[in-house]
């Protein structure tokens, strides 16, 4: 297991008031990602434990394109990741912001 | 010990336990200090399938149809659950469960359930028998486990070797009394060499508590360091939601 | 909210459920959906971190939830208690913390005694990386179960998961009020490759799909009276029977053990010589047994209320 940590200033708050939401299974090739709103509105923090080790640069990418797209300020991310492909992280990681921004009935 | 020289040593004043064809025993045992011990168990080793289970729920159901407050000792010395497509077939999850049924409710209703385990026993056999007790102890040389290490090697993908060497780090997974013990499964180790009638009347006197405090053992043992706190947390919080 | 949106949503809802494949759905999904619109409350949610403290032993990834969600709802305006399996996390087996959320649930049932549980099984059975702890929680959630049934509550499962329901699941369905199964669940104790490793290719073909089925599927267990009811896999027929079971009466006592005594001892009798489903079912009275595992949910249900009611007084 490899532990990673991403910190991110970003411009934008992520929209919405939901303070938590998570999507995901953790299994092979799959991830959960828990999503919280606790961070001040210019950080974006991204703690990761993944079952396939020395993929750091990946996730580097994959982290760093994600946050660029969707100016998730306030966010913290906590991942726990079976070994997914980077384009499931990516999908992952843009439903979980998608989920928590989304209005309350 | 033997089968005979347990008895022998639970019920000096007399006993009438007896096996049948299916390696299962029933009977009674006198105390010593007057009443009486009812008896069922499987023994030799005996896989336990839906015959075998269907007959011992039937005992537990006579002996909470006779009334009365005799305790209830179920002796262990099983295989696991006979495995075959015929007791799938017949739908073997509930006569197990059945069984256990019956022997949670013949302790709820009065009936203390006593599992003693001498010899071998696993998965759901070993759930359906000594799990369903209310109170279960050991003797020495008993060797309860949820998986034989080769299975579990197999399964896992995992090298013997390797579930051997964590397995010294915790208790938690492989086979053994010591490992059944520390995670809160087995109450109490008997000594063999003391006599089992005196340590059956001491934990006959007891009057252990119904609830069911396994976990709590298993938290004081450092087997399971978890499950009680969860469970009273979840408890807790489903309580105040109402 | 007035009148009209809460309608309107209600039947979007509907409309949702309807679509919605139960057997493809996380158990997240799954209580969400199945439930009334936005009445679900978790206990020990993701965010607690309450994760196994014995995967990592195993470098296996955790799951922040491990892989049980326990809580409560509503469903249709009804208090229930809810306790689901993630069947995708290590094939939703027990495990202590899993378990141990499990067990409180059912001792607050127990207490509370008139809000009924349904559990949505998902699972191949103990955890084998923690092997004891999960055998234990098995145990201990039986012996809650039946002192929560003891105490007046229901306690129902819903079998429809990618994991089906083996090994102590099954038993622990076994101590069910009630069940209803899916064609895609699964129930027994021992699994196919477990029998065929033990006893040989003969004895169990575990790569033969239709056998699988046949023996330990939810449509023979229908038919033979290991489950109640039978539904078809989506969201909405899952929600239909739970509601349904709630309003059934079950108690559990002396006289219900003893009408399962004579069930469990009628079906041996009848049918212990039996090698095959497709026998059971014949000797049923079931013209076609060969043409049930491919029959449509609406025509298998019909044959199988013909064939036996289902009984709510003897499990």
């Amino acid at each position: 297991m490899e532990a990673l940590h991403f910190h991110h200033k970003v411009n934008q708050r992520a929209a919405g008031t939901k303070v938590m939401a998570i999507v995901g299974v953790v299994a092979s090739g799959n991830l959960e990602v828990l999503v919280e709103r606790i961070l001040p509105e210019s950080d974006c923090e991204l703690d990761i434990k993944t079952a396939a080790v020395g993929f750091g640069a990946v996730w580097e990418q994959v982290v760093a394109d994600f946050v660029e797209l969707r100016s998730p300020g306030g966010l913290k991310l906590s991942v726990n990741d079976g070994g997914a492909r980077p384009d499931t992280v990516a999908l992952r990681l843009a439903q979980a912001v998608r989920l928590i921004e989304e209005l309350d009935p | 010990m033997t089968l005979d020289e347990i008895l022998y040593s639970l019920f000096p004043q007399g006993h009438d336990v007896e096996k049948n064809d299916l390696g299962l025993v029933r009977g009674s045992g006198v105390l010593a200090r007057g009443g009486r011990v009812q008896v069922l168990g499987v023994v030799d080793r005996t896989p336990i399938g839906a015959d075998e289970a269907l007959q011992l729920s039937e005992w537990v159901l006579d002996v909470i149809a006779q009334g009365g407050s005799d305790p209830i000792l179920i002796l262990v010395d099983s295989d696991s659950q006979r495995m075959s497509k015929r007791e799938e077939l017949l739908g073997l999850n509930e006569y197990l469960a059945h069984l256990a049924k019956a022997l949670i409710h013949a302790d709820l209703q009065g009936h203390a359930t006593v599992g003693l385990l001498f010899g071998h026993t696993a998965a759901g056999a070993f759930i359906a028998t000594a799990l369903a007790t209310r109170t279960l102890v050991a003797l020495p040389g008993a060797q309860p486990e949820v998986m034989d290490l080769p299975s579990m090697s197999r399964v896992t993908k995992l090298p013997i070797e390797i579930l051997m060497e964590k397995a010294k780090s915790t208790p938690v997974f492989a086979p053994g009394l010591e490992n059944l013990a520390q995670t809160g499964a087995v109450c109490a180790k008997w000594n063999d060499k003391r006599s089992l009638a005196d340590q059956l009347q001491v934990l006959l006197h007891e009057r252990r508590a119904h609830r069911d405090q396994r976990d709590a053992l298993g938290k004081l043992r450092n087997g399971r360091p978890k499950a009680a706190d969860i469970q009273d947390r979840v408890r807790e919080l489903a309580l105040q939601a109402q | 909210m007035s009148a009209a949106p809460i309608a309107k949503r209600d039947a979007e809802a509907e409309a949702q459920r309807k679509a919605a494949s139960w057997y493809e759905a996380s158990a997240r999904e799954r209580v969400r959906l199945f439930l009334d619109v936005h009445s679900f409350q978790e206990f020990i949610g993701p965010e607690q971190r309450e994760i196994s403290p014995h995967l990592h032993i195993f470098n296996l990834p955790e799951q922040f939830d491990d892989g049980m969600i326990a809580g409560r709802g509503l469903l249709e305006g009804q208090r229930v208690f809810v306790a689901a399996q993630e069947g995708r996390f290590m094939g939703g087996a027990f495990g202590e913390v899993h378990g141990a959320k499990l067990t409180g649930l059912l001792r607050a049932v127990r207490d509370a005694k008139s809000i009924p549980l349904v559990i949505l099984f998902d699972t191949g059975g103990v955890r084998l990386q923690e092997a004891n702890a999960g055998e234990l929680a098995i145990a201990e959630i039986m012996r809650a179960l039946i002192e929560a049934r003891t105490a007046g509550a229901k306690v129902l499962g819903l079998i429809g998961g990618r994991a089906g329901c083996y090994g102590g699941g099954g038993l622990i369905a076994g101590c069910c009020s009630a069940l209803a199964v899916s064609e895609q669940g699964r129930i027994s104790v021992s699994g196919p490759e477990v029998i065929e490793t033990n006893r040989g290719v003969e004895e169990f073909d575990s790569k033969d799909r239709a056998l699988v089925w046949r023996t330990m599927g939810g449509k023979h267990r229908r038919l033979i009276g290991g489950a109640e009811i039978f539904v078809d896999d989506t969201i909405e027929s899952f929600r239909v029977a739970a509601i349904q079971l709630c309003r059934c009466a079950s108690a559990f006592d002396t006289a219900v053990l003893q009408s399962e005594q004579m069930r469990l001892k009628q079906r041996l009798r009848q049918f212990g010589f039996c090698p095959d489903a497709v026998d059971i079912w014949r000797s049923q009275g079931i013209e076609n047994p060969d043409a049930v595992p491919d029959m449509a949910a609406d025509d298998f249900i019909a044959l199988a209320n013909r064939i036996r009611e289902p009984r709510y007084d003897a499990r």
